[in-house]
């Protein structure tokens, strides 16, 4: 058995599980701006609102990492709080949307009938109402904060998550050994949790990450829409939007947030297709 | 089995009208989220008991939600889109030239993204593995996993501000010539198109993938065809379907497009319509643009299915 010399650094030869360097400098990226929004904020050079600098769109230097955003507050430190924002938020919803999505999901392919059938309809409806939009409408309707912002998300990206783990559960269902353990006289909740659940969780966690890169990508654009999160505090979308005068210069600080904005979800996207094929096999 | 086609076609349409339903259903419960007393916001410092007492029955607001539902699903019917709480105009006459302006733009976008991407994408199956195809994949995905807002910031820095061609904003209402309708344009719709061309080149190279990878397709190296010709006459006709299918669909992306890059570029259009009704909270006028945008969105994805029954015998079963 060789291995390419590149993807030995991380392999984990016991289970089987191995990994592409992509996917290794992915999951590096990720766990970066995971500890950044986790600790970040406490190593920040300045606090978020005070006004460095007299210069506003103030070019990189030793003392203003990324320069200074409209008003002259760091961006650098903007960015670290607003890794918070984004990665808080996004990872709440992305939780919230998948535990409803694949509790529903699951419950509908071992109850069937008219269950299934009549929340498949109403979900696969609620599916087809394009994402922004119905950010858009809800916006409207109650206004936006941070809680607001979290359930509206998971609520867009619940109906998603039940099709994908319905669809898993359905052929899960018809296995011998779910047969065998309905024979054996196992109630519902029981086939749920310990007969479907750990058979299909592997595809239903790379469906999760999936689904926070459509999360932070609608959450930085109805931020960047105004709608988002609300000044005084800022995600990364707002960074862009509030700094979009500093285009027509290209400013550090409206280049800073994009980047980050894009490290983090371009990562996502490669580590699932990276994924070890045991894990990705299965999710195709 | 050629009779049961229609009936497959009819019963897809029948889904879409009740999804339509569904969604109608949603966007109205919208207004029954607002908090206050939808009255009282509308006559702000006006609102005497008398006042919102007579404003409240010519708003027929002490109906019961369900009638109130039904007296808005018949005017929408009716083409009475209602009348904007902002500023008391009939949102018809609001809508009526910024939906044409969108249709515009969406259609240039179109006629550019979709030959683009068919080329892209099948020269990418094509040469599958190749470094070009790498290329190409790894562009997509980037540009599929970042948000429509990024691309138009990148489009801007590049287009305007490093290389000088064109205008970092553009304002519709100013247009004299020719030229300058294209500059107002330009950006939009390569914005635009960036966003439609990845999806759709993803989907059409997939497709064609598949289709090169049949026993046929083998035949036709076997008996020593030309690689273009084994692709273009062999493998192609046979992925037509799939790949109207993937243009579809594809399309319906627009609709996320248009909002941001309407935003952006102030770009007079009924997203930006509807983003700024938002601000204002003008719910008649926010519910009048959704339906519409929900409408062309389930208009293109049952397009895109019933292209798919047509196309593959498999699926109409």
């Amino acid at each position: 058995m060789s291995l390419k010399p590149m993807s030995r650094s991380l392999s984990l030869p016991r289970f089987g599980l191995r990994m592409s360097a992509t996917g290794i400098l992915a999951s590096l990226v990720i766990l970066f701006w995971a500890g950044v929004a986790i600790v970040g904020p406490r190593f920040a050079p300045y606090a978020p609102g005070d006004i460095v600098d007299f210069d506003f769109y103030g070019p990189i230097s030793d003392q203003l990492w990324l320069g200074s955003d409209y008003l002259g507050r760091d961006i650098f430190s903007r960015i670290i709080l607003g890794a918070r924002y984004t990665v808080g938020i996004s990872f709440a919803s992305v939780c919230m949307a998948c535990f409803t999505g694949v509790a529903a999901g699951m419950s509908a392919a071992a109850i069937g009938g008219w269950f299934d059938t009549i929340l498949s309809r109403i979900l696969d409806a609620l599916n087809s109402i394009p994402s922004k939009l119905f950010g858009l409408v809800m916006v409207a309707a109650i206004g936006s904060s941070i809680p607001v912002l979290i359930v509206l998300l998971a609520v867009i990206y619940t109906p998603g998550s039940y099709r994908f783990a319905r669809a898993l559960a359905v052929n899960c269902n018809t296995m011998d050994f779910v047969t065998v353990a309905r024979a054996r006289g196992e109630k519902t909740p029981y086939l749920i949790l310990h007969e479907i659940l750990p058979n299909i969780i592997g595809p239903v966690l790379a469906d999760l990450g999936m689904r926070f890169v459509f999360i932070v990508l609608l959450l930085s654009g109805l931020s960047f829409l105004g709608l988002g999160v609300q000044p005084p505090d800022a995600d990364w979308g707002s960074l862009v939007k509030e700094n979009i005068g500093g285009l027509s210069f290209a400013a550090p600080a409206v280049i800073a947030p994009c980047i980050a904005i894009a490290s983090l979800t371009i990562s996502v996207n490669l580590l699932i297709d990276n994924l070890p094929i045991k894990i990705r096999d299965r999710a195709s | 089995m050629p009779g049961k086609i229609p009936l497959l076609v009819l019963s897809r349409l029948g889904v879409t009208l009740i999804t339509l339903l569904i969604v109608s259903f949603v966007v109205f419960a919208a207004t029954l989220l607002l908090p206050g007393d939808v009255v009282e916001i509308l006559l702000g410092q006006a609102a005497t008991p008398e006042a919102v007492a007579g404003l409240r029955e010519a708003m027929h607001l002490d109906s019961p939600a369900l009638v109130r539902y039904g007296q808005w699903l018949l005017g929408l019917l009716h083409g009475d889109f209602g009348v904007s709480y902002a500023n008391s105009m009939p949102v018809a006459d609001m809508i009526g030239g910024r939906l044409m302006n969108t249709l515009r733009l969406a259609a240039v976008t179109t006629l550019l993204a979709v030959p683009l991407a068919l080329f892209l994408g099948i020269t990418a199956a094509m040469y599958r593995g190749s470094i070009y195809d790498r290329a190409v994949t790894m562009i997509i995905v980037s540009v599929i996993s970042v948000p429509e807002f990024l691309i138009a910031t990148l489009a801007v820095l590049i287009f305007a501000v490093w290389l000088r061609w064109l205008p970092a904003l553009s304002l519709a209402n100013e247009i004299q010539s020719f030229g300058q309708l294209l500059k107002v344009f330009a950006m939009p719709v390569i914005t635009l198109t960036c966003v439609i061309a990845a999806q759709m080149v993803r989907m059409t190279r997939a497709a064609v993938i598949d289709a090169l990878q049949m026993p046929f397709v083998e035949m036709a190296l076997l008996k020593g065809a030309s690689k273009t010709r084994m692709v273009l006459r062999h493998a192609l006709p046979n992925a037509i379907g799939p790949i109207a299918n993937a243009i579809a669909l594809s399309l319906s992306y627009l609709l996320g497009g248009v909002i941001i890059v309407e935003t952006i570029f102030n770009y007079p259009g009924i997203a930006k319509l509807m983003v700024d009704a938002v601000a204002t909270r003008d719910l008649p006028l926010i519910q009048s643009c959704a339906m519409i945008f929900c409408f062309g969105f389930l208009l293109l994805i049952t397009l895109a299915d019933i292209i798919a029954i047509l196309a593959n015998p498999r699926l109409r079963t």
